[in-house]
């Protein structure tokens, strides 16, 4: 059934459809309404979970985890300093290789404090071995969750995923979403079940000390496994799009007028949005411009990037975040990943800054002239 | 064609749930749409921002509205403080909350006021604006009265779903006669 619905709503109504049972949250700023509704959920009998308040991020992300080891399907959602403040447990949890999901609504850190939206706080844990999914729309958000709980439990994968939206500009939008029914997303998510967890008849320990000579086989494991997930992620696109008569892309990423574009724009979440106009409004004028667009950063799906950029001549690729006295990092590892191309680097919508057409159409002539550049 | 529109209020007002109720209301009305709030520091009493937009085809624009076809005013005050004038397309259309009986446009915008305030205290019995103006943007006939209703009570509870509608068809009717 097809509603208007803003996508914090629309995340919600993923978690339930999911069969969540535990949901450890900190009710606090920066939070969003995702929360909120999954309250209600539970408060008016629709969602049969338990919702755990805790002190603090820290422990939101802690009790996730204990709720994981106890063989249940578990939610939590946070923004950037709470996610900030998670940051110790979050390699715990992907070393432990719980299939843990999160919903983080992106927003600037502080200082100066800022509460809007940008990738600052997912680029700081791109590497606490996390998967990392970004979505465009609210109804990309709701699949974006279902398809995260499949990927995160898979058998080949076992690796925890953060499904990231932007904060305020995707996370308090209203638009039409198709919910899906409860019988077509039991029929694609299986039950939980993790072979290994805490059980009183069968005593295990989980997180041990690895020491010098085996800390390193984890590590490479992970490594793998987060590879395996490529594979993994179109195979559930393909299955979605059989259930749900939508899909994006391969999985990993989604082209948009690109077969013949010159200039192709390379960007993640939201934006991708406004992008899609811009192309279309340069085509008017005669300019093939095209969009790539990045669904996952991690696993960093290199393959599908070559593939769709192996006719473009330039490539603007936008950043909102920055590694400060280097450069932005979706650039960084553009240019590893296509070493014999022209890619220019546009550094937009940081900390709530919004970012128009106008920008997409200045790149695009900065990107004619090889120029980079910051665009306010 | 996208068309965009720009609700103007102070935090407490609710321009935001508006903007989401019209949201709702043109969905109703067989159009794809879109709303979203442009968040300052919420505190009582600061301009705020909501935008719609709605389409015959999907929308994917995302960015702030810069020029809108319509504007709604729920605070007349805000017509000078947050610059209404200079985000309006040449021939947009104005729906503005004031007791005063004055024009505030030039000639090119199309401007309609009523007292929603006084209408408001009379039928919901508080100062509750931001629902009962879409009442008003009602008269551009692009939203039905029955597609708002459903919108307003999906979006408040019963009781003040029901006054605030009462209130908005009020101001319709006003006006449509």
């Amino acid at each position: 059934m097809k509603r208007v619905i803003e996508t914090s709503h629309a995340i919600a109504l993923a978690v339930k459809l999911a069969r969540v049972k535990v949901i450890p949250m900190y009710p606090i700023t920066p939070q969003t309404h995702i929360v909120e509704r999954l309250a209600e959920f539970i408060n008016n009998g629709t969602l049969d979970a338990k919702m755990i308040h805790v002190e603090s991020e820290h422990s939101a992300i802690s009790a996730l985890q204990g709720a994981l080891l106890s063989n249940v399907r578990a939610f939590t959602a946070t923004s950037s300093q709470g996610l900030a403040l998670m940051f110790e447990i979050l390699q715990i949890i992907s070393g432990m290789r719980l299939p843990a999901v999160m919903v983080i609504a992106n927003r600037a850190l502080s200082a100066p404090i800022n509460i809007w939206n940008d990738h600052s706080d997912a680029f700081a844990v791109r590497d606490q071995g996390w998967m990392q999914i970004f979505a465009e729309t609210a109804e990309e958000a709701l699949d974006s969750v279902l398809m995260a709980y499949k990927l995160a439990e898979s058998k080949e994968v076992q690796i925890p995923i953060m499904v990231n939206i932007d904060g305020y500009s995707l996370s308090h939008v209203y638009e039409p979403v198709d919910i899906p029914s409860q019988t077509l997303v039991d029929s694609f998510l299986p039950k939980f079940k993790l072979e290994d967890y805490l059980d009183i008849n069968n005593p295990k320990t989980f997180g041990p000390i690895g020491f010098p000579d085996s800390y390193m086989y984890f590590k490479e494991a992970q490594h793998k496994a987060m590879k395996n997930a490529e594979k993994r992620i179109k195979e559930i696109n393909r299955e979605f799009k059989k259930k749900f008569k939508r899909s994006y892309g391969n999985g990993l990423v989604e082209e948009y007028k690109i077969e013949d574009a010159e200039t192709v724009f390379v960007c993640l979440g939201s934006i991708c949005g406004t992008a899609r106009e811009a192309v279309d409004q340069l085509r008017v004028k005669g300019k093939k411009a095209g969009l790539l667009k990045l669904r996952y950063i991690r696993p960093w799906p290199s393959k599908s990037i070559r593939k769709a950029l192996n006719k473009a001549e330039k490539i603007a690729v936008f950043d909102r975040a920055f590694s400060f006295g280097s450069e932005a990092p979706l650039y960084t590892e553009l240019k590893a990943t296509l070493q014999d191309k022209q890619i220019n680097s546009y550094v937009v919508g940081l900390g709530g800054r919004d970012v128009t057409i106008e920008h997409f159409k200045k790149a695009y002539r900065m990107c004619s002239k090889n120029k980079n550049g910051w665009l306010y | 064609m996208i068309k965009e529109i720009v609700i103007y209020g102070r935090g407490g007002q609710g321009a935001v749930t508006s903007s989401y109720v019209l949201a709702k209301a043109f969905f109703y009305e067989g159009f794809y749409s879109q709303a979203f709030p442009s968040f300052g520091v919420e505190r009582t009493g600061a301009p705020v921002e909501a935008y719609v937009r709605f389409s015959k085809k999907p929308i994917n624009l995302r960015q702030h509205v810069y020029k809108a076809d319509y504007a709604i005013v729920l605070d007349s005050s805000l017509i000078e403080a947050a610059n209404v004038k200079e985000k309006l397309k040449r021939n947009a259309s104005v729906f503005i909350n004031s007791a005063k009986k004055r024009k505030y446009f030039g000639k090119d915008i199309k401007e309609i006021t009523t007292d929603i305030t006084s209408i408001s205290l009379k039928i919901i019995g508080k100062p509750f604006v931001n629902i009962s103006i879409l009442g008003l943007f009602a008269t551009t006939k692009l939203v039905t009265m029955e597609s708002l209703r459903k919108a307003i009570y999906e979006m408040l509870p019963e009781n003040l779903a029901k006054l605030n509608y009462a209130a908005a068809m009020e101001i319709y009717k006003n006006v449509v006669g």
